[in-house]
Parts: structure tokens; sequence; C-alpha cells
């Protein structure tokens, strides 16, 4: 122990001694290109004054990087700044000896802080039922819809319209198998989060009690309703058929392959993979169009919610590093940057300023279809229903459903079994959630 | 047995210390450590504790995925152990017969062993994997539509056949010892006494061959119990809805990406005592049909 202390201490003085520089650390779950953008907004940062230097490190996927802040937290060896899945987000909220919220990090360091400079529907999912942000808002998506137009002409069907609602999704599929022009109709990443939450929220649907838990600890889902059951039911059917492929649990690891390798003509994914579609559909023209939905649902289409993740301040680090993690968040904040960030990666431009700037540098114009998931966000205003979810131990939740979807896949449930199966045990983990953070 | 004395009474102790040491460190402090927490609920970060008894354990019994998963788990370790001791003696007996080249065969099959774990997972995973895996392909084109993502059978398959791969050159090597240590004289004596090959084998070689089998039998069902960890997780993480989560991968992922870290310990103390009753079963019971 006293050994691994005076290395330690061996190692601050070398480090003290190489720069008189603070060192802010961020732990993050952007992996490939997106890890490369996020390392080049650190690097100009730290280009741009000479008193703190950003660290971006990158920890693995987001439940691993949550559960390796989390760890770190308790051996108080914590960071100063952790990027945190939405999911995530109940489990944050609920620690609050941990985190030193956004607004009063701001407060604090008398740095200009403007939560109704973001879209309402990324601060709605990030503020305290007072209305003070918590995290800072970074990368926010939400699930769009790709096709391929080449697939689409040799079907006979017109490449330039994607299909608005799921009974056109299951025709073009049809007519796509039967043309011989792909063997698949579509697949989808994020059962979870496209198939279930989004699919609630678009269809104006409640996904649990307490407004989707924002209100209170203590909710319940309410995954179980007809409509979702009759979702279910069709993707278990066309997946019989063959009208649809499932692309695995979580967020889908085998659907963008199918999707690529034209397998299958069209695919719901995160608007976050817009440069991976744009990178591997080589061979084929990616067209864009919104989420589908069903159209005798009465307030549909509502608005789609959002996914991705914000940056959550640590407590227990430095003085000095608080100083200069304001700082980086106002120069995060700042349209240029924000602009650079969303448009090559297909995030959700979260500020009003940033689109507007993007807008004023023809982005959009030049892009057909870029803002497809913007527009889709702020189709309507939120209702109660599609604001997003928060509840505890949702990590866990989303497993749930993955479990639960297979098993109506696999033929061992139906989807009025699978619902409620998801629903009973959703209720348990977010009370034992309840009872743990009393 | 032969018996060493000591005249002095602290040698002993001294020479044992730093085993000593290093188990009270790395495996009496922390089994202590999750049998404590057991009783605890914690939230994630640790702020509030709360001593709750056995409640971790009850909820643990009143679950039926954890129920169903100790079938899964039993089903796993038989599959596995029998696979891969099974082929390995397959194979151990193939090469003793050999004359030339045995060594060669003995490198090629041993040398699954190097492979890390998680390697032979992503190797597997990707063979089999129903959009791009090549067997995966191959099985299509004979009429069988694999598909591990979503068939509960598929899936136990794959990982049955990716964790006994990879024990299969350990056993192989222990075979082809425990071969080569039988005398051969035994065999000429019972040639010259009439006894055909099949009559040979048989009579000979199981008996003799005993002492090693069992060391492996104990060796690959805690391999397939608590080291296949890896194979899992890279293979189907346990999935499709809970079919190859295995109770060692279930305490991982409840404890460490659900931070349900009471329940998470209440199933490692579950374990550990299943680890001790098979340990006691097979020494007290099973050891005493060996002949050494």
């Amino acid at each position: 122990m006293t050994g691994l202390l005076l290395s330690t201490a061996a190692f601050a003085v070398i480090a003290g001694a190489a720069s008189a520089q603070t060192e802010i650390q961020l732990w993050h779950a952007m992996g490939g290109e997106l890890g490369q953008r996020l390392e080049a907004i650190a690097t100009d940062f730290n280009a741009s004054q000479t008193d703190y230097k950003i660290v971006p490190v990158f920890k693995g996927t987001y439940a691993e990087t949550l559960t390796a802040g989390i760890a770190a937290f308790r051996a108080g060896e914590q960071p100063a700044i952790m990027q945190v899945f939405e999911v995530g987000t109940g489990t944050m909220m609920a620690a609050k000896g941990a985190v030193y919220p956004v607004y009063q990090l701001m407060a604090d360091q008398g740095e200009p802080f403007d939560p109704a400079a973001f879209l309402p529907s990324v601060v709605g999912y990030y503020t305290d039922p007072e209305g003070n942000m918590l995290s800072m808002p970074f990368n926010s998506s939400t699930p769009i819809l790709y096709y391929n137009k080449n697939v689409f002409e040799a079907a006979g069907l017109d490449p330039d319209t994607p299909p608005k609602t799921w009974a056109e999704v299951e025709a073009f599929s049809r007519q796509i198998m039967a043309s011989g022009a792909a063997p698949c109709g579509f697949t989808t990443g994020w059962v979870s989060w496209i198939q279930t939450e989004n699919f609630s929220a678009w269809h104006n649907l409640p996904i649990g009690t307490n407004g989707n838990g924002f209100g209170n600890v203590d909710s319940e889902l309410l995954f179980n309703n007809e409509t979702v059951a009759r979702h279910w039911n069709n993707l278990k059917t066309w997946q019989d058929e063959g009208l649809f492929q499932y692309g695995g649990p979580v967020g889908g690891n085998d659907a963008a392959p199918k999707f690529y390798a034209q397998e299958c003509a069209m695919i719901m994914n995160s608007s976050a993979s817009r440069a991976g579609v744009l990178a591997n559909a080589t061979a084929f023209e990616v067209g864009f169009g919104m989420l589908p939905y069903y159209d005798d649902v009465a307030g549909a289409p509502q608005n789609s919610i959002i996914g991705g993740a914000t940056l959550w301040v640590l407590q227990g680090r430095p003085a000095e590093e608080y100083a200069g993690m304001a700082k980086f968040f106002t120069y995060l904040s700042s349209p240029e940057v924000q602009a650079d960030w969303f448009e090559p990666t297909g995030y959700l431009p979260i500020t009003q300023a940033s689109y507007d700037f993007s807008v004023a540098r023809g982005f959009f114009t030049a892009n057909p279809g870029a803002d497809i998931p913007i527009n889709q966000i702020t189709l309507n205003p939120p209702t109660e229903n599609s604001k997003g979810l928060r509840f505890g131990n949702y990590v866990q939740i989303r497993d749930v459903i993955d479990e639960e979807f297979q098993a109506l896949l696999g033929g061992s449930k139906t989807a009025q079994e699978a619902l409620d199966a998801v629903v009973a045990r959703g209720n348990a983990l977010i009370d034992e959630f309840a009872a743990a953070n009393q | 047995m032969k018996r060493t004395l000591f005249r002095n009474q602290l040698l002993p102790w001294l020479l044992l210390a730093p085993q000593l040491l290093i188990t009270a460190v790395f495996f009496l402090w922390p089994a202590g450590q999750a049998v404590w927490s057991s009783f605890l609920r914690q939230d994630a970060f640790g702020f509030t504790t709360t001593f709750v008894g056995w409640a971790n354990y009850t909820a643990l019994w009143a679950d039926p995925l954890y129920l169903a998963s100790f079938r899964v788990t039993l089903v796993f370790s038989v599959a596995v152990t029998v696979l891969a001791m099974g082929t390995a003696l397959i194979l151990a007996v193939a090469v003793d017969r050999l004359i030339r080249a045995g060594s060669t065969y003995t490198t090629l099959i041993v040398w699954p062993y190097a492979v890390a774990p998680a390697v032979a997972g992503i190797l597997w995973w990707f063979m089999f994997n129903p959009t791009i895996g090549i067997l995966a392909y191959v099985m299509k084109t004979l009429g069988y539509d694999w598909n591990h993502r979503l068939n509960a059978g598929d899936a136990m398959t794959l990982v049955v056949i990716a964790a006994a791969w990879k024990q299969v050159s350990y056993n192989f090597l222990f075979f082809v010892a425990g071969l080569q240590s039988i005398p051969a004289s035994l065999r000429e004596a019972a040639a010259i006494d009439g006894a055909g090959p099949v009559k040979r084998f048989f009579t000979i070689t199981p008996p003799l061959l005993a002492p090693t089998t069992f060391f492996l039998l104990v060796v690959n069902i805690v391999y397939a119990m608590f080291d296949t960890f890896p194979v899992i997780d890279a293979t189907t993480s346990g999935g499709p809805a809970q079919a190859t989560n295995i109770l060692v991968y279930k305490v991982y992922k409840d404890g460490f990406i659900g931070l349900n870290l009471g329940s998470s310990a209440a199933q490692s103390v579950v374990l550990m005592a299943i680890v001790i009753a098979l340990t006691i079963v097979q020494f007290r019971y099973v050891e005493r049909r060996v002949n050494y």
C-alpha cells in the first residue's frame, strides 16, 4: 500500500513538473470515428488556452464506462467528467452525493449557462423536477429509417419515397422480396430503444406511470398495452415470413451488416449511425426517412425521443479542475464546436444556435436527409408520454426487454406474454432500485 | 506416505507463510467480503447501506430465472466435460498408437490451448454468426437454419463446442501422458494370453487411466462451471433469453452490469458453497473408487 502511494506521489510529481496545466480526466464510450472526433475537440480546447488539459480516456461501451466510473468513485479515484448514456440517468440522479450538478458548477464558476439555449426535448431528459440541468448534453441521437434506394428501384418502388406507415413497410418488404430485389425487407438496431420505447413515444403511449418515471422513482412500466403487443406480434409474424430479420440484442450488432450487404433493404437505427452507413454503403445509394407508425393509432406520429449520452461532473476532485471543466463546457456549447461535432456524426444539433449555424453554412441543403432526426424529434411539442423516460435500474430493464423479445421470436412466448414479463420483471427491478436508494 | 519431521516448531509455519498469506489476502478476505455484502443492500455508489438479512437469498430462490440458471449450468457443465474429455481420449489413443509423427500431432492438438479464451470465443462467434459466419452459411446450404441469436439449442451447442474446444488440448496432454505410462508389457502379456485388441483396451487401459481421468474430471467440471466466462461473454452473452446464462455469468451480469451488489454477492456465496460441496463429493466418494 505504501509502495503504491509512494509511486503515485512520484508519478504526480513527475506529471506536475512536466506541465503546469491542470489535467482533467474525461471517461467516455466513444469508439472508432466518434472517439477520434471527441479527441479532436479535446485537442482543440487544450490548444485554445494554457491552464487546463482535457484528457479523454476511452472506457469501452456505455455500460462499461458507467460501471468503471462507479467502481472508481467507490475507490475514491473517480474521473472529473464521465459520459453516461441516457438510460443511466436514473442511476446518476439518485447518486446525489456523487454528482456535481452542471447548473451549480456553472453558477459556482461564474460561467454563462442558459438551459433555454438547448433543445427542449434534450433538456427535459436531464433536468431535475425543479427544472435544473444536472448534466451537460453532449451527444444526443434519435432513431430514423435508412433505406437502400437501388433495391427500391429494382423492386419497382419509388426510390425517393420511404415508407411512412408500418402497413407500407410490410407492403414494400413483400414487394422487395417477391421481386427478388433483396432477400429481406427490413431489420432494426436496438429493439428496446427503437421498437419499444421510441415506438411508444411515437404513438403517444405511456412507457410508465408518473409521467414515464420523471415524477417519482417509485414508478411502474406500462409497456404491455395493446398497441405495443400488436407491434411485437407483427415483428414476430414478419420474422417468421422473412420480411424482418432480427439483428441481435442491445444495439443489434448483426443489423447493420445485413443492411450494408444489401440483404435487408431497410434498417431502423440511431441517427448517429449515419457516418457508418454512408461509409459502408459504397455499392448503393442511401435514403433517409422518419420512423414508421400505425396510422390507425390516434396521436401518431407524435415525436421521437433521444438516446445518446451526457457528461456528468463527479464530486471530490481538486477545485482547480472544476474551474477548467466549466470553461470546457462553455467551449463545448459554442455553435461552431457543436456543429463540427454533430454534422459528420449524425447526432442531433442540441442547441438552437448550432442548428442555425449549420443552416447558415448550408449543411442541410448540401446533405439531404440530414434534417430528418431534428424534424422528427421536434415534430410535435413533447407530451407527458413523449418527453423521454427515467427509471431506476433501467440498464437492466433494457436487457429484460431484449430477453423477452428473444423469447417471443424463439417461439416460447406470445407478444402479450413477453410484454407482461417485461413489465413484471422491470417493475421488480424498479422496486429494488427504489429500496436501495431510499 | 512419507512424513517429514521438523525439529523446530517455527520452521514449518515460516515455510508455509507465503502461501498462507496469499490465500488469506486473495481468497479468505474477498470471500469474507462477499459473505458480508450478501447480507446488505447497497445503492450503486455505496452511499446507503442497509442490512437486509437473508433477503438477497430469499429473492434468489423466488426468482425462476435463477433456478433456470442452475439447469443451464448443469447441462452446460456436463456437456462440456463429456465432449472435452471424450474427444481428448479418442485423440490421445490415436496418437498413442502412432509410431512416427506422434509429436507433430501432439503439437498440433495442443495448439488451441495457447489461444486466449476470449479470442477462442470470438473465433467461434465469427464462424457461427448467422449473418456473416462461414459455418452458419454451410449449414444453411445443407438445409439447417442456424441461429444461435434466437434458438436456445443452437446457442447452447455453440457455447459447449467453444468451451470444450479449448479444453480438449489440456485433457489430451494428460491422457497421452497417462497412456504412455501404461507399461507395454501388460498389453503384450494380455495378447499372449489370447485377448483381442478390443478386450485388451477395455480391460487394461481404463482402469490404469483412472487416476488421470479422475483428475481431469475435477479439473473439467471446475473449468466448465467457473472458467468459461470469457467464452460465454464473447459468443452469446448469456442469451438468447438467458438460455446460456450460467451461474458465473449471472454473477457478473447482475453485479458488474446491473450493479446489484447484494444479489451478486449472494450468488457468489451460493457458488462458493457449490464448489466446496463438489470438491468434497469428488474426493470423498469418487476418489475411493480410483486405484492409484
